[in-house]
């Protein structure tokens, strides 16, 4: 074999290389580039923190600057996993603190992170610089006010959606004076009070302050001088919208959003009084992002918004936009690239808005850009669909819910499997969909047939028998993640497939007809997968093979078998009782 | 008298009108579509309009319920909406129903959102768009310009009782107000000095 290049030109080389799918690529071309590569990996993105150890990780990746880490399921999020289930930071931090003093970077999604390992965070890394809490859950305010009060250097701290313990309320006077260089702040999920002053303070000694999303709990008339402290601001999030109505504020809010020339991006907007919708009027034909999906306001409202943001690329909106301020939306806003409508009122079956299949085919229509959606409706055809499919062969990500299980073709009372058919036909670079509403095991054909691009797929209600997921899992060929929830799919295509498990992240099934035989057997069959079995019954060990698990939940790891798990969760060969 | 009509379903009606007193039951029936659109009678779907109509003298609750209003809250963890998002739309403002006569869809208003009746007629404005503030003295409607139609807000109080919106302060009703509805008025006021309770008595 030839010489090689230099080690430092390599790693000069590998700088360039940032996607993780291109850095494990580099490594496998040989041993000295899997070892040049692995001394120079910066940055670390675990998907499934059960898919490998800490130890394993530290020792591969000595010189880790930022790790990002998942941990529970999707359906945690829909509250189709027990409490207790797993994915603790703990043991994460434990040994890098240790392994990393230099981490600068740390994101978690759906894990469950205390006051503690905040703790610990915040004291560990001399150069701490950024904290995204996406979904988590386990601390309170006092984990942050350490944070606050340690991180010398901290430029983002960001806790999105996660449920904090809010004890004490004040952490943010923790920030030291000496602290001026937070760039990114989201507190939007806190649901106490924040100290006014200290908040003001701490903004206005942040001239690179970028991101600042303030929890419900900020009043509106408070806002404006928030604005005046930060006229540099990118991104906001407002607290509450609403206040009484009085002339004066108006004027002063719409004169601290003017201030505001690098706006690009808004959300929060809780409680909108109409009223003072116009104060950020002026900023509206600068907008790329638009979140309103807590905005109770009506189309007439949303309308008005919208049509006056050309440049908006991601827009999240409730129901009440109606088919209407669709019409509007896809006239007025041609860079349209993400699209989310959520259900204002989910749990009633009839519909309190004018929303229906026709607005999303509108905006399929107007906005030739679009790549993602999330769309909750009532009414869904195969003809809407396949309109959809052939308006936007470039669409990347579908997700449809029709809020009524098995609800059919409304007009032809079908299946809606012609309808995704056309939806995975037409787009061939689809990584993401889920479906919803009255589906056979033809569906799954066309999926497994069309659909080679795509890696998640969610599925709830459908199908007919096992050929449905047999499918999937045969034909699937970049699949990741399959989360199935109430589909009559049992043990024979699971069993049938049991090689494609290994090539996926994890594969969840809940309410499905899997047999607690199929669980050990696949265990034993595949020792790299963890087969893990959630049964909140107890009393699983007395249960005959032939009984259907309540949850299974099946991830490829090279860490073996998990040591934390609760009573409720089993994972399947571990106890030598099961075994042949 | 109050017993024809005291199961109005969704179903297209008969050819012969019911009718009470002065109210054409067809002017209730159910149709796609806001009031002043042109309206099409599907038979497939079936709505809902939730209303009780205190009939006759004996003030029995006639709900309408269709076959698709139970819950959904049975499923878990369906629709996939996250337990976050639906604590957030909630806000403690007290929303309200308003029903308009003929529409199939309730809106909902916060009334906290509002200082006065005023405003609360202009968001009335903004939510059926096809309607019209038309001020008659002191007198609160809406209008449909196309066909002229008038809307009085009535609104169900505390006592279960149906009065007229606009008759006791703002912040009483706001306290009091459990639900709203639009009533076509199927009679003109033509300034005669018809007390507007005594309209009220006379059509249901």
């Amino acid at each position: 074999m030839g010489y090689s290049f230099p080690e430092e030109v390599l790693e000069h080389v590998f700088s360039f290389i940032s996607l993780h799918t291109d850095r494990n690529a580099v490594s496998l071309v040989c041993k000295s580039w899997y070892e040049i590569e692995r001394w120079c990996r910066r940055r670390i993105f675990i998907g499934n923190c059960y898919a490998v150890s800490p130890g394993i990780v530290i020792r591969r990746f000595p010189e880790v600057r930022s790790v990002e880490l998942k941990g529970k399921p999707h359906f945690a999020d829909f509250n189709l996993v027990p409490d207790g289930w797993g994915g603790y930071f703990y043991p994460w931090i434990c040994e890098m603190a240790r392994a990393y003093p230099w981490l600068e970077e740390i994101r978690l999604k759906r894990m469950v992170i205390t006051d503690e390992s905040l703790e610990l965070i915040s004291k560990s890394f001399k150069n701490f610089k950024v904290l995204v809490l996406s979904s988590c859950e386990g601390f309170s305010i006092d984990g942050l006010a350490a944070i606050a009060a340690n991180c010398r250097n901290l430029r983002e701290l960001d806790l999105r959606e996660s449920e904090v313990e809010d004890l004490s309320g004040h952490w943010l006077s923790h920030f030291p004076d000496s602290c001026t260089s937070l760039q990114s702040l989201n507190m939007s999920c806190l649901l106490s009070e924040v100290s006014f002053s200290a908040l003001v303070r701490l903004i206005a000694r942040s001239p690179n302050l970028k991101t600042l999303r303030l929890n419900r709990a900020v009043p509106l008339e408070k806002l404006s001088t928030l604005l005046h402290r930060a006229p540099q601001l990118v991104e906001l999030g407002t607290g509450a919208y609403s206040a009484e109505i009085r002339q004066d504020l108006l004027s002063n809010l719409t004169e601290a959003f003017a201030k505001c020339k690098e706006l690009e991006g808004l959300s929060g907007f809780w409680d909108v009084v109409p009223f003072y919708l116009p104060a950020f009027y002026s900023v509206c034909s600068r907008l790329t992002s638009l979140n309103l999906s807590y905005a109770t306001i009506q189309s007439p409202d949303v309308t008005k918004i919208i049509t006056q943001c050309p440049n908006l690329q991601r827009l999240s909106v409730l129901d009440y936009i109606e088919d209407t301020g669709l019409d509007a939306l896809s006239l007025s806003c041609k860079e349209l690239r993400e699209l989310r409508v959520f259900p204002s009122d989910p749990f009633v079956a009839d519909a309190n808005v004018a929303l229906t299949e026709q607005g999303l085919v509108s905006v399929s229509e107007g906005c030739s850009k679009l790549q993602s959606v999330l769309y909750f409706c009532r009414q869904m055809s195969n003809s809407a669909l396949t309109t959809i499919a052939k308006n936007r062969p470039n669409l990347t990500c579908f997700r449809l819910c029709i809020l009524e299980p098995r609800a059919p073709d409304y007009q032809t009372l079908e299946p809606l499997d012609h309808g995704f058919g056309a939806i995975v036909d037409h787009c061939k670079q689809l990584q993401r969909l889920s479906l919803s509403g009255l589906l056979t095991d033809r569906v799954f054909e066309y999926i497994g047939n069309r659909a080679k691009k795509l890696e998640m797929l969610s599925i709830a209600f459908a199908g007919d028998s096992d050929l449905g997921l047999h499918f999937v899992l045969s034909g699937c060929e970049s699949l990741r993640k399959l989360e199935i929830r109430d589909c009559p799919f049992g043990d024979k295509a699971l069993l049938a497939n049991v090689s494609k498990l290994e090539t996926m992240r994890s594969l969840w099934m809940s309410s499905c007809s899997v047999s607690l035989g199929a669980c050990k057997w696949l265990s034993q069959k595949m020792p790299r997968l963890n087969v893990e079995v959630i049964d909140e019954q107890g009393d699983l060990d007395s249960r005959p093979d032939s009984c259907h698990v309540e949850k299974l939940y099946v991830y490829r790891t090279v860490a073996g078998p998990r040591l934390d798990m609760p009573s409720f969760v089993r994972t399947m060969n571990q106890n030598p009782a099961y075994r042949r | 008298m109050s017993s024809e009509i005291s199961n109005i379903t969704s179903e297209p009606p008969n050819t012969d009108a019911v009718t009470v007193g002065s109210l054409n039951i067809n002017d209730t029936e159910l149709t796609l579509g806001l009031p002043g659109e042109s309206r099409k009678l599907v038979a497939k779907r079936r709505f809902s309009v939730i209303t009780d109509l205190k009939l006759g003298g004996n003030h029995r609750s006639d709900s309408i319920i269709t076959k698709n209003s139970p819950s959904k809250e049975q499923l878990v963890g369906w629709p996939p909406v996250r337990s976050y998002r639906k604590n957030m739309t909630k806000s403690d403002c007290k929303y309200v129903k308003v029903a308009v006569d003929g529409a199939p869809y309730l809106r909902k208003v916060g009334l906290e959102l509002y200082s006065g009746y005023q405003q609360l007629m202009c968001a009335f404005e903004d939510l059926f768009s096809c309607l019209a503030i038309k001020n008659v003295s002191n007198e609160m409607k809406l209008m449909d310009p196309v066909n002229g139609t008038e809307y009085v807000p009535t609104y169900e109080d505390k006592d279960g009782d149906w009065m007229l919106v606009g008759d006791v302060p703002w912040k009483m009703f706001v306290e009091s107000c459990k639900r709203i509805r639009l009533m076509k008025n199927s009679e003109a006021i033509n300034g005669s000095g018809m007390h507007n309770s005594q309209i009220f008595e006379t059509t249901f």
